[in-house]
Parts: structure tokens; sequence; C-alpha cells
């Protein structure tokens, strides 16, 4: 599996409480670079609490969560760095980023991972092309030398500006939003929203992309449009994905390795396959004890 | 505008004594008494913010000049009620009730009108909207006072001045006066009552409710506009109650007196917790204690700049206050 | 034809004539028992200083008709538009782009009229008539204008509830002041530069460092802001701002307290100073002297300070910052997770916000030669706060047009000598301003909750600029 020789994330005992609340305990994966990664669970089993963690917003009990950029070496920086009071590191080969040491919009800014939320966040005053815009802020920024050239107008910015808007096309494009690029966000129908977050997400580069329960709403038709959407992200753009998701269909469709988590621990890590067949998977499912799950699983003809 | 210092309570005595280069334990006793009285004042004005927060997260911007009018309607009463049959110890009393519980009517009709005219309309749309409005209101009522009223200073004649002394020493007494023991009862017995109200009646409950949750409580039969209303009117009464203790402890009221202690009563229901009755109680006694002891100690000048700095010290650094619960940001 | 007939029985409406009187009755005993003892009985002093009661039942009596009139009326007019067939209402919503192309047109339209006021106004009123239409009106409008599209960064683009912005204005003013009128600084320039040099380039060297002081101001008040959101934050701002006041009241040796600062020095035509002297402007330019040569200078010269506050922030609104602004205003969490640094996005929104503030600041003490701490009251902050909300958030245009209904409304009020001839010789119009003011502040908002140009103009397009209607705009976390 990639995840385990060629991971971009690494995750390592990560615990996350909440006053006497252990929302994630010792949780420990890795997601490979190029796959689709599904983190899957029951409700509160703390998926969205381990992508607050990845992505900034809870700093983590205890726990690494290591990203990497590149080829570089992971088992030869890892604890360097770690006991280094840095949050990255930058080789020759690739850089490697502690994201639990790092601010939320840094692990934006510096590590490119993105996301997108359970209950879509978007700039709904602005228009479809601003909110594409907005992702591009820190390259725009530097274009714009922190807002003095661009208030006199320099060319530079303005080539820059030009690119940004190319760049938010292509991205509309692909998520068939084009025609709707000039009206507000708000005004989207809900599948177009949670589409065009992810093409907001997809303005800032990342390296890896977490998304949210991104079929969350969607009708048949819609859920196998972001089945193909994902795909042609991780293909064309190599972008890793990690995914909360509840909708089986799309997490067996396109993900190559699924993690399980129960009450804030992993319960099983394997290809989507395995995890299926996994009886505790099973059990955590439906809510009963172990030795019942033969039981069960014959009744509903698994 | 508010002058600063131009007020002379009870710390008067204390005050002198700290001029005279007096720091000793009595004088302290003596800061710590006047402190609590103020505080107490600042503590019922203080519940009527943190219920209106409480139930509609709104600052109600004119609380303050709600607690004005309560003063100048319960000086028209005073002054009533004391010009048709004098000034003797028991018709000071009767006025002194007569004008409570006419500014207490009078005060929760303002607020009620209030929350209805201004405020209803506004709530739940545009989230600035209310709060301009309260603002626009607070203007508005302090100058439909002083344009009613005129602009100047509104003395009452000196009632109730008896002191009881505690203990004397090196010729300073220390004493706690009847107006200072009347503030201090008519707060416990009232903050028991009101708690009473909010912790065990089906009308807290509904309070409650709306509290957390506005269309859960309407869809489970709860007159959400009633129960708002009934808010308003039970913080514009306790209003009233601080406003005719007010008026009686200083002796004197202008139109402007709304802003600087409506800031402060609004500090201490922060201080103590948002949405906490005894918290705002607290907070009210622990600003009242702060301000007197500033003044006495450091600087009279300054008093209005400490409790201003003890504002945006407390809204910055612990934001849900002493008896509030925190805020996890959500994600 | 049954449709015909049916809409003939929907055009003449069913009015509950004993409902409204009723509601009329209500209302009328409400307001005796707010009016009652408040207007009913008012408190004075008799010669001998001693207070007592006078009745007033006329006045109680009139302003209770009052009530019961247009209580009355209102309900009618409810009633009336409530049994309006649907169709006719929703023709009224039918709304096209109006705002937006107000928003477009209207301000160069403006612009225009602005420059051609001070001589169209001279040309009317002559020179001695025209002094007070350009100071009290065009420029108190304007430094409002100027506040108000300097706020408008803060609130408007970036939503940051602001209730201390006076504090940036007082920054700007007693900088000026203490600058140019201290001591050391003129003997050190009279030293160096000679004597004239200081009272004639004093202002045009203060300006900016006015507006840098309160950027720097805006930073340091920002800073320990940043957490704050919404009503919380608009309590601080507003608490710093009456603690910036208390310590010029309070700090005599540095801002001379309740005195104020006088005798501050007027800006230069560039160098040449607005007298009598055979160096004055007058004399310079072949005149006859008089006044009103300072007063319009003083017009186009906050005209063009606020020309560039509209400029600028209509300029950083399309740039990547303007763009954080609004974004910040909408969600700060998904700023964040797109890697805007969010710190620095209010900082810079403080900063620029204040430092227009810390100019239109400078303008007012040069423009009064007098400044104390009463003019920098919660008050002010409140009117500057109220005139970009009912603006509409993040409109040039509609600070405009709130600016010229608040202030210069109220301003007309004193004009209104015709009221006389009403309520008698003793009626002071010029008191009931304030309590205008705040009336028409909750009106406005009941009116208008989100402001008089309620749409957003986006600041890049693809193909068509279609304006954003506030209802999707948020209010701001902040």
């Amino acid at each position: 599996m990639r995840s385990l020789h060629d991971p971009v994330l690494k995750v390592e005992n990560l615990t996350m409480r909440f006053g006497g609340l252990v929302a994630v305990n010792d949780l420990s994966f890795s997601a490979g670079r190029g796959d689709i990664t599904a983190l899957i669970g029951p409700n509160g089993a703390g998926k969205t609490t381990v992508f607050n963690c990845i992505t900034g917003f809870y700093k983590p009990t205890v726990g690494r969560i290591a990203l990497r950029h590149g080829n570089l070496d992971f088992a030869q920086h890892i604890e360097a760095l770690t006991d280094s009071d840095h949050g990255a590191y930058r080789g020759a080969d690739g850089s490697l980023f502690l994201l639990e040491r790092m601010p939320d919009f840094q692990i934006s800014a510096k590590a490119h991972v993105a996301r997108t939320f359970q209950n879509i966040r978007l700039f709904s005053g602005m228009t479809v092309l601003e909110n594409l815009m907005v992702a591009q802020h820190n390259p725009l920024m530097t274009a714009s030398n922190w807002t003095l050239g661009g208030l006199f107008g320099l060319a530079g910015f303005r080539r820059a500006e030009n690119g940004a808007i190319e760049k938010a096309k292509y991205w509309l494009e692909k998520t068939k939003l084009i025609d709707r690029a000039d009206d507000p966000a708000g005004d989207l129908p809900y599948g177009d929203q949670r589409r065009l977050e992810i093409a907001r997400a997809m303005c800032t580069d990342p390296v890896l992309l977490c998304l949210d329960e991104p079929a969350a709403g969607l009708n048949p038709k819609e859920s196998l449009e972001l089945n193909t959407l994902l795909m042609s992200i991780r293909e064309d753009h190599g972008t890793s994905l990690l995914l909360i998701e509840h909708d089986m269909s799309v997490v067996m469709q396109i993900s190559d390795h699924v993690v399980v988590l129960d009450y804030g621990t992993k319960i099983a890590d394997g290809t989507p396959e395995q995890v299926k067949s996994d009886p505790k998977v099973v059990a955590a499912y439906l809510g009963v004890p172990d030795d019942e799950v033969e039981a069960v699983e014959a009744e509903v003809g698994v | 505008m508010h002058k600063a210092g131009t007020r002379q309570g009870f710390g008067d005595s204390a005050k002198l004594a700290l001029r005279e280069g007096r720091e000793g334990m009595d004088v302290f006793v003596q800061q710590v008494i006047n402190g609590l009285s103020l505080g107490a004042v600042y503590g019922l004005i203080a519940i009527g913010y943190t219920m209106v927060f409480g139930i509609i997260g709104m600052v109600n911007f004119a609380h303050g000049d709600v607690f004005m009018i309560s003063a100048f309607v319960a000086l028209i009463v005073f002054m009533a009620v004391t010009a048709l049959a004098g000034l003797s110890g028991g018709v000071v009393f009767l006025a002194l009730v007569a004008a409570l519980l006419v500014s207490m009517f009078v005060t929760s009709l303002y607020n009620w009108t209030i929350e209805r005219v201004a405020y209803r309309k506004l709530r739940g749309s545009f989230r600035l909207a209310p709060l301009i409005s309260a603002i626009g209101m607070s203007i508005l009522l302090m100058n439909f006072v002083q344009v009613a009223q005129g602009p100047r200073n509104k003395p009452i004649p000196p009632v109730m001045r008896d002191v009881i002394v505690l203990f004397e020493k090196d010729g300073f007494a220390v004493a706690i006066s009847y107006k200072q023991i009347l503030i201090m009862v008519t707060t416990a017995v009232l903050l028991g009552i009101f708690w009473y109200i909010v912790q065990k009646t089906p009308l807290g409950r509904a309070q409650r409710a709306c509290e957390q949750d506005q269309k859960m409580a309407a869809l489970l039969g709860i007159n959400v506009d009633r129960t708002i209303s009934i808010t308003f009117i039970m913080g514009a009464a306790l209003a009233a109650v601080a406003g005719t203790l007010f008026l009686n402890y200083y002796g004197v009221v202008v139109f402007s007196d709304g802003f600087v202690p409506g800031v402060k009563a609004f500090t201490a229901a922060v201080l103590g917790g948002i949405g906490s009755l005894p918290g705002a109680v607290l907070g009210g006694l622990l600003i009242g204690l702060i301000e007197t002891l500033w003044s006495g100690y450091f600087s009279i000048d300054y008093k209005d700049v400490a409790s201003f700095s003890i504002l945006a010290i407390v809204l910055i650094f612990m934001p849900q206050g002493l008896l509030g619960k925190p805020e996890v940001e959500k994600v | 034809m049954t449709s015909v007939t049916s809409s003939m029985a929907q055009a003449q409406p069913k009015i509950d004539f004993s409902r409204l009187f009723t509601d009329a009755i209500l209302a009328t005993l409400v307001a005796l028992g707010l009016f009652g003892l408040l207007i009913g009985v008012k408190t004075d002093q008799s010669l001998n200083n001693q207070m007592i009661l006078v009745l007033r039942p006329g006045l109680l009596a009139l302003i209770l008709a009052a009530v019961f009139v247009g209580r009355l009326t209102i309900g009618y007019i409810i009633a009336v538009r409530d049994a309006r067939p649907p169709e006719a209402k929703k023709a009224k919503a039918a709304k096209s782009n109006t705002a937006l192309w107000v928003e477009k047109y209207g301000l160069p339209v403006f612009v225009g009229f602005l420059f051609a006021y001070p001589l169209m106004v001279l040309y009317t009123a002559g020179p001695q008539g025209a002094i007070k239409w350009i100071d009290n009106f065009g420029i108190q409008i304007l430094i409002y204008i100027m506040l108000g599209w300097g706020l408008n960064i803060v609130v408007g683009l970036a939503g940051l509830l602001d209730l201390g912005y006076v504090a940036f204005y007082a920054v700007g003013a007693y900088s000026y002041a203490l600058l140019a009128t201290s001591e050391p600084v003129k003997l050190f320039m009279a030293a160096h530069m000679g004597s004239t040099f200081w009272p004639l380039w004093a202002f045009w060297i203060c300006l900016p460092i006015a507006g840098i002081l309160a950027a720097f101001w805006g930073v340091i008040l920002g800073f320990p802001v940043l957490r704050l959101r919404g009503d919380y934050l608009a309590i601080v701002t507003l608490a710093f701002g009456e603690i910036i006041r208390l310590v010029l009241i309070n700090w005599v040796e540095f801002s001379n307290g309740y005195a104020g600062i006088s005798s501050i020095p007027r800006p230069s035509f560039f160098g040449v100073p607005f007298n009598a002297s055979d160096t004055g402007f007058a004399a310079r330019f072949g005149l006859e002297f008089t006044p009103i040569y300072r007063t319009i200078f003083l017009f186009y010269l906050i005209l063009i300070l606020a020309l560039i506050t509209a400029f600028v922030s209509a300029r950083l609104r399309r740039l990547p910052v303007g763009r954080a602004w609004e974004a910040l205003r909408e969600d700060e969490i998904a700023c964040r997770s797109l890697g805007i640094n969010t710190v620095n996005t209010k900082l810079t929104a403080f900063a620029i916000g204040a430092m227009f503030g810390g100019f239109a600041g400078a303008f007012f003490a040069a423009r009064q030669g007098f400044i104390s701490p009463e003019s920098f009251v919660f008050l002010e902050s409140a009117q500057i706060l109220a005139i970009v909300v009912l603006g509409g958030m993040g409109s040039l245009m509609g600070v405009v047009i709130a600016s010229i209904l608040l202030v210069g409304g109220v301003e007309l009020l004193r004009e209104l000598d015709a009221l006389k001839v009403i309520f008698g010789p003793n009626f002071d119009p010029a008191q009931y301003r304030m309590l205008i003011f705040g009336l028409c502040m909750v009106l406005m908002m009941l009116w208008k909750p989100r402001g008089l140009i309620s749409v957003r103009e986006p600041s890049v397009f693809l193909k068509e600029k279609k304006s954003v209607s506030s209802d999707h705009v948020k209010e701001g976390h902040g």
C-alpha cells in the first residue's frame, strides 16, 4: 500500500480531549500520496475532530501530524524535526511539516493542505468568481507588493490577476459552474455549492485536499459527478485526497484506502474490500455486540 | 456629558480621611461598605442587560437610559408626594415606596414599548440593525428627558440621613447609612425573588427555552414574543429599583446619568458572566468595590478610566466572565 | 368576467375600523403611561432655588392626541396595504439594478456638483451669506462623509463593528494641534527654517503625521480585540474611545484637559496665508480681502481629502487585501482555511480606517482653530457608525446620502425659524436636533435594516457585473 511506503500524511498517536471528553483516542494512520483515503465511522466517531486537528483549527492534546512534499525521506528527517522547535523542514528533495505546530492559516498557505466543511462555508455574499479569487489571496498579495503595487496598478499585478482569473475559469469549467461565475455564491443550489467549495479549495494548489462529507445532500446523479471530479483531481493534479464520507457508494467506488473510527479509536484500516468484511466495522455501524455480528450479517445478507 | 468626579456620595468621610493621610483598616472597611452599596445598584441594572442578552443576544444599549428614566419618574413621584404631605419621616418612607412602585410600572412600560417598537421587527434580521436601533433609542431617550425636563441637575431634599456607627477608631467613625442598608437588603431580596422565578417557574423555563432555541421553543407552544416582552419588563422593573435607590442615595439625577452607570452595569454583567443572574450581581458588587477603592486609594479623576479598562480587559481576556460558560469555537 | 369581478372585490379592501380604533386607544393609553409623568409634570427650580413641579396638562393632551391620530393613520395605511392583492405587492419587489446604477453614476454626478457648489452658493447668496452654507453645510457634511468612508473600510468591508472610531479622529486632531502649538517645535523650526515657516506649513507637515499616528493607534487598539466579534467588539471599541477621551480630559499637562487647545494655526494656501496682509492670499491674487476665500479653500481641501479616501477604499476593494476583508466579513473560518492571515488582514483594516479618521481629525482641528475633548464624545462615534449602516454597508454612495440626510437634515433644523410661528417664540428647534437624530436612527433601521443602498457591487466579473443583493451578504462576525 502506498500509505506505507509513500505517505503524504502521517498521523501518529493523535489524541484530542475536550475537558473530560475524549473525542479522538491515540489514533495513528497514514494517507498515501496520490491516494484517495476515506475516513469513515458512525456519527460522533471523531472524524471531523481529526480533520480539525489536521487543518489546525484544533491543537491536538497529544500527537504528531506530519505532512510531506516531494520525495524527501520521511523516516530520516522526522525525528530531527520533532526534536527541533521548528514546524517545517525544507530540503532539496522536498519539505516536511509538523502540522500540529503550525497556525491554521499557514497550514493552507505553506503546507498546502486545503479543506472543505461539513456545513458549507462559502462567502455567500460574494460572487462565485470572487470566491475563487479569495482562495488565491497569498500569491496575489505577493504580486500586488502587499497592496502598494496594486494600488498604483502596476503591470506585474495586473498580469497576476489575469492569471488568477484564468485559473478560476479552469476550475469553474471543471466543476461546471462557469455559467454561474458572476452570481452570488449564496444563490447556487446545494449541489453546486458543494462543488464550488471544492473548486475554491483547489485554487489554493493543495498537496492534500480534505473533504468533509462532500456527497452529503447530493442526489445520485450529482454523487456520480462528484466521483468523476474527485478522480480527475487525483489523476490530473496529483493531489492526494482525504475524505470523510457516509455515502458508502462513494467510499467503496473511489477510495483506495479506508480508515474506520468508532468512539475516537481506529477499529479498521485497509482496502475497501478488507474493511467491508471486517466484523468490527459491521458491528460499529449496526450497533450490535461482536458475537452477534454473524447473525446480523446473515440477516442482512452480507 | 457626564463629568468624572462631580458626584459626592457617601464616600466623602473616607476620602477626607485619606486626604488627611490616614490609611488604616477603618478607612478600608468604610470604602468596602460604600463600594458594596454602589455595586448593588450596578448589579440591579446589570440583571437587565444580562437577561436581555441571554434571551435575544443583543446588547440593549438603551438600558442605561431606561434606568435614568426610572430615576426621573421616581423623582417626580417623590416630589409630588412630599409636596402634598410634607417631609416628615413617615411621609418620606411612603413617598419612597410610592416612587418605587410607580417607577417600576412606568419603566416597565417604557422597556415594553421599546422592545415592541424598536427591536421586535428587527429580531432575526441583519444583526447590526438591533444594535443601531438601540443606540438610536438611547440617544432618543436621553434627549427626550433633556427636552421634557430640562438639562439641569435635579436634586431632592436630603432624606434618610441617619447612619449606624459600626465602630470608632481615633476619631474616625466607620458607619453604614440607612440608605446603604436599604440598598443591600432590597438587592438581596430581589435577587432571591428573580432567581426563584427564573429557576423554578414555568415562565423561567420558557425564558431558558427561548435562550436555547427560539424556533424550537415556539414549536413547543411557548409564546416567544410574550416571553421576550416579559424579560424586558423584568429587566426594567429591576432598573427602576436601581433608579429609585440611586436617586435616594445620591439625591440628584440628570438626563445624562444613563450612559456611564449603563456602561458600568454592562461591565458588571460581562464580568459576572453574561446570561447569569448571580453573576450580574457579583459583577456589580466587584465593579462597585473596584470603583470606590480606586477613587479612594488612587485617583478619583481616573475612576471611569478604570471601569472602562476593566470592561475592555474582561471582554478580551475572559469573555465568558466569572460565572459564565466558556464558548467553544465551532468549525 | 369572473376574474374581473373577483379582482374588483379585492380592490375594495375591507378594513376593520373598530379594531383600528381599539388599537389607537390602546396606543394612547400606553402613551399616557409613558408621558403622563415625564411630559405632564416638569421639575423646575423656583426663584428661591427650590425644586417645584409644574403641571403641563395642555401639552400632554396635545401629544396624546397626536399619538391617537398617528396610530390611527398608520393602522389605516397598513390595513390598506395588507388588503391589496398580492400581485400589486410583487410588482414593487421587482426592483432592477437601480441601486447599482446609483452607486455607479451617482458618485461622479455628486462630485461634479460638489466642485461647483461653492461657486453656486457664492452666486446665489453673496459672499456674506455664502459662508454659512459652505461651512455649516458643505464642510460639515464633507467631514462626516470622509469619516463615514473611513469607517466604512472597517465596518462595511471588513465587518469589524467599531464604536470607538472617534478616538482616531481625536488622535488626528490632537496630533496636529499639539505639534502645531508646541513651543519646542516652534523654536526649532524658527531657528532652522525662519520664523514664518512653521505657522504657514505646520498643517501640511502635520497632516501626514496625524494620519500615521492614527493608523498606529488603530493597530495598537486593534491588536487586543482581534479575537472578539460582534457586539462585544463594539463595546470594547466603545470603551477604548471613552478611555482616550477621559485621558484627554484628565491628563491636563498633556492635553490641557477640558479647556482644550486654542490658537491652532489655520492651513495656508500652500504657504500663502489667508489674511489681510500684503502677502496674504487676497493681496497676492489681486482680490479684495474677505474671509470667504479661506472657507472656500477649506471646502475644496476636505473635498479632496474625502475623494482620496473614496478612491483608495474603492481601489482597495478590488485588490487582494480588500477581497480578503470582505471574505473575512462573510466567514472568518473559511478565510483561515484558505491560508489568509486574518490577524494581518484585520489590522490593516483597522490601520487604514484609522488613518483616514486621523486625516479628518487634523483637518477638523485646522478648520476650528480650537479643539477640546467635548468634540470627541461617544455620540460622534455613534453618528458615524449610523451613517455607515444607514447608507448600506460597504456602499460609498450610501454614506453620502446618509450624511446629507442625517447631518444636513439635522443642521437644517437650526434654520427652521418658521417653526417659531407655530410653537411660539421660545421654541428653539436646535434643542430637538439630537432627539430627532435618535428617532431617525430607529425609524431608518425599522424601514431599511440593511441601509439605503443595500446591494453589493462585485469586485471582479467574468461576463456581466450583477449586483449582489444584501440578503446574501453577511454582516460580519467581528
